[in-house]
């Protein structure tokens, strides 16, 4: 065995080089860059904030929101789905190799099912929606922006912003959990799929597997953190489309920033949901 | 000295009682970018102005203030009688039925079809009328520009003049006292940029409207304009009918009608 003593010399050059190296980061990171940042994260929590103060106010845009859980939520079951099976058959079949290694193949469902309805299914739930919904909005409402149907809708008596992003981000929160759930299901039948290509696992014991290993902490708090996964993707889809300028190439920035900053999004939220779950002991 | 100034206060104020949008010292700046700069502007009723500058000159921007899509940084926006800035947002819904706005860009949606498209203004201002009423008013809108076939097209399947005149139809649809051209005829072919113009005089004739057009093209302000408006360095640098304007000796204006 090895012991590493550090003199308080050695301390202190530690000390030091770290703080040399967050100046070194600090001015790498010019201060124009940091600017941007400050100012473009003031101006997305602004136009949340807005969110807040014209969500509860009249004129409900029902109609609209339908429309967008429709397009939103019901168009995105295929990829959705097909996602969650194959996820769910992967991790089983890449899974299962190593718990054979250590003679607990038996354990195999146990492990599978934990693991996909605590993290996998709704993060990548998260993810392809950030992809397929989050792009789509931004574009939408970028290229709506730069063709001044924006303020088309504005000089027909409309609350553009109620209209439009109200109505979506609803819709992006209220679906997506339901898609995170869809996908938890579908998952756990890829899962048994994959438990059943190498060996041979029964439909009954599986899925008693399953629901003696799953509990109430596990489910719930993958659930409610696909709530704030769904309004960030739409929040910031929403802000892209709705902020884009510079013609039909701010168009495309618009819909690339969407997917970088919501799918960033996903993981901060989920990092922050793990802490909250672990902290408050719920599984 | 004073009876000058005293007529001159009597004039102005005559004018802004004939005038549905009377615009008094108007300024607009972009950071350090003066775009209007006491800008003065008149629209009489049942008349066409033309508002005639380069581009980047502030020609768009006037008449957003105009609409309320910009607030100006000061001066007075007077439309129908109503201060334009001063006004809230219900306030500004009620005026707009009165001002029509035809977009540079034909700003249709593109996710609805043309009767959905003319049908939008009506469901937003609360219009309420039946299901046929509406139906009449959105076939006569389309009739006008000589489009009621497309009713049920999408505007991705016409062209860029078809979907000018259905946003010209959009427009009229709430049968407007003003309508505010952003220009017209851009993009267009000089045939059916003609089209468009003889349309828009048609519209003022059959409607009694008032108009102010931004444009750039030549042929089209020779064909609509009662009263031609250079706007040159954020002011009303002239005012004049076409023919007065183009025999003008003055090089900023003459560069123009070149």
């Amino acid at each position: 065995m090895i012991f590493i003593i550090l003199s308080n010399d050695s301390i202190h050059a530690s000390v030091f080089n770290f703080k040399s190296s967050l100046r070194i980061i600090a001015m790498v990171v010019s201060a124009d860059i940091w600017k941007s940042f400050l100012s473009e994260t003031g101006d997305i929590a602004r136009f949340t904030g807005r969110f807040f103060t014209e969500f509860p106010r009249p004129r409900y845009e029902f109609g609209e929101f339908l429309r967008q859980a429709f397009y939103i939520g019901y168009k995105s079951l295929p990829l959705v789905a097909i996602t969650a099976f194959i996820m769910g058959l992967v991790i089983t079949i890449q899974s299962r190799p190593t718990l054979v290694e250590f003679g607990a193949e038996a354990w195999l469902p146990k492990m599978v099912s934990i693991s996909l309805i605590r993290e996998i299914a709704p993060v990548i739930t998260a993810l392809i929606c950030a992809g397929k919904i989050g792009s789509g909005i931004g574009a939408e409402l970028g290229s709506m922006k730069v063709t001044e149907q924006i303020d088309a809708m504005e000089v027909s008596g409309t609350n553009p912003y109620k209209y439009l992003v109200v109505t979506r981000v609803m819709a992006t929160t209220l679906t997506i959990p339901i898609l995170a759930v869809l996908a938890d299901t579908v998952s756990l039948y890829g899962g048994f799929l994959g438990a059943n290509i190498r060996g041979v696992v029964s439909w009954d014991l599986f899925w008693n597997q399953v629901f003696d290993t799953l509990v109430f902490g596990d489910v719930l708090p993958s659930i409610l953190k696909t709530f704030f996964f769904g309004f960030a993707i739409g929040i910031i889809g929403c802000y892209k489309g709705y902020n884009s300028n510079k013609g039909t190439e701010g168009v495309g920035r618009s819909a690339n920033s969407a997917v970088v900053i919501s799918s960033l999004l996903v993981f901060v939220i989920d990092l922050i949901a793990v802490q909250i779950t672990d902290l408050l002991q719920l599984n | 000295m004073f009876a000058e100034t005293e007529t001159a206060s009597v004039k102005n104020v005559n004018r802004k009682m004939d005038s549905v949008i009377h615009v008094e010292k108007l300024n607009k700046s972009f950071g350090n970018n003066h775009i209007l700069h006491n800008f003065d502007f008149d629209l009489l009723k049942g008349e066409n102005v033309v508002v005639l500058g380069k581009s980047g000159s502030g020609k768009s921007v006037l008449i957003k203030c105009i609409i309320g899509l910009m607030n100006p940084d000061s001066g007075s926006v007077n439309v129908l009688g109503k201060e334009i800035p001063e006004l809230n947002h219900q306030e500004l819904d009620r005026i707009r039925v009165k001002v029509g706005f035809l977009f540079q860009s034909n700003a249709l949606y593109d996710s609805m079809t043309v009767r959905e498209n003319l049908e939008f203004p009506l469901r937003r201002h609360w219009i309420q009328k039946n299901k046929e009423t509406v139906n009449d008013l959105v076939m006569e809108a389309l009739t006008n520009v000589g489009l009621a076939e497309t009713v049920d097209m999408m505007p991705s399947e016409l062209s860029g003049g078809m979907r000018k005149r259905i946003a010209l139809a959009r427009t009229l649809i709430l049968k407007p006292e003003i309508i505010l051209y952003d220009e017209p005829t851009t993009g267009l072919d000089p045939i059916t940029g003609k089209e468009i113009s003889t349309l828009m005089l048609e519209v003022q004739k059959k409607y009694n409207t008032s108009s102010v057009i931004i444009s750039h093209d030549i042929n089209c302000v020779k064909l609509v304009s009662n009263r031609v408006v250079m706007l040159i360095d954020g002011i009303c640098y002239a005012s004049g009918t076409y023919d007065e304007l183009k025999v003008s000796t003055d090089k900023k204006i003459h560069k123009f009608f070149e």
